[in-house]
């Protein structure tokens, strides 16, 4: 008999390095496809909301389960308390609330008569909860439980509360992508409420840690613009609806240019407690450019 | 067939908590990064193919759902993988100082690399910060978390071994 013996099962195996090399010449590739088209990222987005999305919807809705039932228990005490103190208030209040009624109805009046009611309330919006966040700690996007089987989609924007979040950047049937204000890659083209000046909202990382984020760019030549002032979004942006507000003006320098200004503002919203927001399902008219 | 299956598991059930139940266990808004602490301690304790693998695939989990360009997190995290790999020569179960510097390392590694693509090229230089306030903050958070879930992957891993062993003898 031969001593040569024939082994079988002796598997092909690619060497590490090789395999290394091509699955970077991959990511590259992918890298390539999504800057050019946006074939990529739908596709893909798609297939793994359907396999992730609901895990992430349950946990989500476990937690805050949980969370409530443990509030539950160790707040009973101070509710009881507390409603003690609340029922004698509430016989107070209703004589008060007679009167205000009287102030109210005389109110809605007068603002019928300045038409002053065009504010954002009149959008139509879409309650959605917030199912994750970002895997990292370099952004701020989280993800959200309605898409586009909701009628949500791309560029629509997001409020909670009474402030801007942000805006939809991307969108699967059953969840959608939103990236918030304070992120450091994304600006928000604003005005200031009292002297309609436009200006460019930035979000900062590094600034957001004191509740802060910056702005720029604002033109303001009678120095009419004070801290204090309202900021909102401006009606040349073209992803946001004009008249949300965005926040408050905290600090203002003058640029080295002398002809714009600067500085830091404290957003409307808590990003830190953003638990439901609101999509506005309606998107920002914009000017198609004939080809 | 099996190994593939569990990694998978793994890195699927990894990624769901890291997204979720500690977004919400933050301290001052940092979490944990169990993506590269499954990278790592696979490469580590495994090769360089597996840690590879594994971490193309956790890379490219991310990019789907929270990258800007599909492909960047999964060359970062193959590459961290890969480079874990390695160390498989000079790895024993029983050491705990080797995988938790090289945790450590891989997460610094990974911020750096995040830092460089994702800031730097922005004209943001804010490195000092960054360090101070995500890098070393998050670093030592994945660390006291890998004390805790770095044993399991490694008790996971003895089980495989030990299966695969029994079913090599039984033949």
């Amino acid at each position: 008999m031969s001593p040569i013996v024939k082994r079988k099962g002796e598997k092909f195996t690619l060497p590490s390095k090789y395999l290394l090399l091509i699955l970077s010449i991959l990511c590259a590739l992918m890298m390539f496809v999504t800057f050019t088209t946006t074939f990529l990222s739908g596709f893909l987005s798609n297939v793994a909301g359907f396999m992730i999305v609901p895990f992430q919807s349950g946990i989500s809705k476990v937690g805050s389960y949980i969370d409530a039932r443990v509030k539950q228990f160790s707040e009973i005490q101070r509710l009881l308390d507390e409603n003690e103190r609340l029922r004698a208030q509430v016989d107070a209040l209703t004589t008060e609330n007679t009167n205000l009624q009287q102030d109210r109805f005389e109110l809605v009046n007068l603002r019928s008569l300045f038409e002053l009611d065009e504010t954002y309330e009149d959008y139509d919006t879409i309650g959605a909860r917030i199912i994750s966040k970002d895997a990292g700690n370099y952004y701020h996007t989280f993800v959200i439980n309605k898409g586009t089987d909701d009628g949500i989609q791309i560029d629509m924007n997001v409020i909670a509360g009474s402030g801007l979040v942000g805006r939809v950047i991307s969108a699967g049937h059953n969840w959608a992508k939103v990236s918030t204000i304070i992120n450091d890659n994304h600006n928000v083209s604003g005005m200031v409420l009292s002297t309609a000046d436009n200006l460019i909202v930035s979000g900062d990382l590094s600034t957001y840690a004191d509740g802060l984020i910056s702005f720029s760019k604002l033109v303001d030549t009678e120095n009419k613009v004070v801290v204090g002032d309202k900021i909102v979004t401006s009606n040349i942006s073209d992803k946001y609806l004009p008249g949300i507000l965005v926040g408050y003006i905290s600090t203002i320098n003058t640029d080295s240019n002398n002809l714009t200004k600067s500085g830091m503002m404290t957003p409307a919203v808590d990003f830190s407690r953003l638990d439901e927001v609101l999509v506005i399902t309606e998107l920002k008219q914009t000017v198609k450019e004939d080809s | 067939m099996r190994r593939v299956i569990y990694a998978f598991l793994l890195i699927f059930i990894s990624f769901l908590l890291q997204t979720t139940v500690f977004r919400a266990l933050n301290f001052g808004g940092i979490s944990p990064n169990l993506m590269i602490i499954v990278t790592a301690a696979i490469g580590f304790m495994r090769n360089e193919k597996s840690g590879l693998l594994v971490g193309f695939f956790s890379g490219l989990l991310i990019d789907i759902f929270y990258g800007d360009i599909i492909g960047f997190y999964a060359l970062v995290f193959m590459l961290t993988g890969y480079l874990n790999g390695i160390f498989s020569r000079i790895f024993y179960p029983q050491d705990m100082k080797l995988p938790l510097s090289l945790i450590a390392l891989s997460d610094l590694t990974y911020g750096g690399l995040c830092y460089i693509f994702l800031y730097l090229l922005n004209g943001k230089f804010i490195f000092g910060y960054f360090v101070m306030h995500v890098m070393i903050p998050e670093m030592v958070y994945t660390v006291l978390i890998s004390i805790l879930f770095y044993p399991l992957i490694l008790m996971l891993y003895h089980h495989l071994d030990e299966l695969d062993r029994r079913a090599n003898n039984v033949v």
